[in-house]
């Protein structure tokens, strides 16, 4: 069988495709990669189908080894990344021979680099996905993260013409971000001095997150909500328990719970909140629904309009 | 009914403030006819106590759309019957070596082990949401005499199949896990396997009924002690 053995799974290496839709009935929540757009972009660059199977990197750490040709690409976070220990760049594809040493370091600017391998990995879907939700065990290789020995297959096929996506288009991964934020859900017990605080005041990444929520420390907001009964989680809601901290609710949320929401932060923007590392600066902005459709429309166009060149 | 956002490509409907099996029932047919006139612009629906989460795929709709087609599929529900639902019973194992926590919840309740049991098989419950982990059905609401609050401190193992108080609520464990319900039984079904299809024998708004089953009968079923 064609495909890369690990030798070292790195801190968090997780199979994805784009997550896990329509199971919510069963309980089920949505995986998925954090960073959508540099996911995206590995697929794309590797003229894979966008839904195909990657590796997302979690800090970086890892090592494989190739035991077939293929084509690969790296995109995502800032990491020191070698060939057979010679340093190779990002967002741009190459070969692969049987043999080869691959190595993604730890990330520096950024925290979650995407390997995407021609065809994508060859991993069987459960309940219709392949992404790896640790939490549930389900999807990936036993429903675990990369674990040393493991071995991932693919189909041994190369790229005829190799590309990359320029510097100028790539995203910048810094120690802030502004995320914009949809009002929603109970948003109206809030009172207009919570959410004034809610919007103008810096947040700071917690220690505290993983792939079920960022929690941000900072200025304390409070709803008039005593108790309320569970009900479901969109991806991003932003959840304000009596602590007054707000967490935002990622891909691998539960997917009902009874704490008071103010909104939820569009996509577009949970993908930059998880490329920061704790202590980064975070502040948000309240947009209009029309807003954010007309950003995911411009988004869309962009990523599809944005011209790789070849190489 | 309130429609609210909940998201980009989310929306959230209120139902009432109160669950009740009459709010279930209109819930799962909003579920019903959500799915028969919109299925090819919606991605999940999360049904819950008294409210539906109904994502949308933002690449073939858009908000207005939906909220329009959402109003549409959301008229005359009002006429539903309350026992709808399709009725499940599930067999359980009670016994002081499968429910470590009935003798507390009898003391609590000044009954006896043998009524905490009968009062839990007396009535149907409704299975109100799914969620916290794959296949985990919260059941309400139980009789008051046999409700009973979460463990100060939660178990650090709790076995597939638990049957578990937890206030007014009640479920069965679908997999090993931590957990701070108190354990009254075990139930020999599955009510999870990836495997299986479908890989639940419940889903939101069917009834279930617990029916008593002993020793023998929970091993033969494939039960572990």
């Amino acid at each position: 069988m064609s495909g890369f053995i690990v030798k070292q799974p790195g801190l968090l290496s997780l199979l994805h495709d784009r997550g896990r839709y329509g199971a919510h009935n069963l309980g089920l929540t949505t995986g998925g990669p954090l960073d959508s757009l540099a996911f995206d972009w590995a697929n794309r660059l590797m003229g894979n189908d966008i839904n195909a199977t990657c590796l997302e990197i979690s800090f970086g750490g890892l090592n494989l080894e190739a035991e077939t040709e293929t084509s690969i690409v790296i995109t995502g976070a800032q990491a020191p990344c070698k060939l057979n220990d010679e340093v190779i760049p990002l967002w741009q594809t190459l070969d692969i021979r049987r043999g080869d040493k691959l190595e993604v370091g730890f990330t520096s600017a950024g925290t979650r680099c995407y390997l995407a391998v021609r065809g994508g990995f060859d991993i069987a879907p459960s309940f219709g996905s392949s992404s790896t939700v640790l939490r549930e065990k389900i999807g990936g290789i036993n429903g675990d993260k990369l674990q040393a020995g493991d071995h991932l297959p693919c189909s041994g096929d190369k790229l005829v013409a190799h590309c990359r996506l320029t510097e100028k288009d790539q995203p910048v991964y810094g120690d802030s971000a502004r995320l914009r934020v949809v009002l929603g859900y109970q948003q109206a017990a809030f009172g207009p001095l919570q959410q004034w605080r809610f919007f103008n005041s810096a947040y700071r990444l917690s220690e505290r997150c993983d792939r079920m929520g960022f929690r941000l420390e900072g200025e304390t907001v409070h709803s008039d909500i005593v108790g309320m009964l569970s009900e479901g989680i969109c991806h991003g809601a932003i959840q304000i328990p009596a602590d007054g901290q707000p967490i935002v609710l990622m891909n691998d949320r539960q997917t009902i719970g009874g704490y008071p929401k103010i909104g939820a932060v569009i996509p577009m923007d949970t993908a930059r909140l998880a490329q920061l590392s704790p202590g980064a600066r975070v502040n948000f902005e309240e947009i209009s629904i029309e807003q954010a459709h007309n950003l995911h429309c411009l988004e869309q166009a962009r990523f599809r309009r944005t011209p790789v060149q070849p190489c | 009914m309130r429609i609210e956002i909940a998201g980009q490509n989310a929306f959230i409907v209120y139902f009432a403030e109160q669950t009740s099996a009459a709010v279930s029932a209109q819930i799962q047919a909003a579920v019903s006819s959500i799915h028969a006139t919109m299925n090819d612009s919606i991605v999940d629906l999360v049904p819950s106590y008294a409210s539906l989460l109904v994502i949308f795929d933002l690449d073939h709709s858009d908000h207005f759309a939906v909220r329009q087609k959402l109003r549409a599929a959301l008229t005359d529900l009002d006429s539903v019957d309350a026992a709808a639902g399709e009725l499940v019973t599930l067999p359980v194992y009670y016994s002081i070596e499968s429910g470590p926590d009935l003798e507390i919840i009898a003391e609590r309740g000044n009954i006896s082990v043998d009524d905490v049991i009968e009062i839990h098989q007396q009535q149907e419950y409704r299975v109100y949401a799914i969620g916290f982990a794959p296949g985990f059905a919260y059941l309400g609401e139980v009789d008051e005499r046999i409700a009973a609050p979460r463990l100060a401190t939660p178990r650090q193992k709790v076995p597939r199949g638990a049957v578990a108080i937890a206030d007014r609520q009640t479920a069965v464990y679908p997999a090993v896990s931590p957990g701070g319900w108190n354990l009254i039984g075990l139930c020999p079904a599955r009510m999870f396997d990836p495997a299986a299809d479908p890989s639940m024998p419940v889903k939101a708004g069917d009834r279930i009924r617990f029916s008593a089953i002993s020793r023998d009968e929970f091993l033969a079923q494939g039960g572990e002690l």
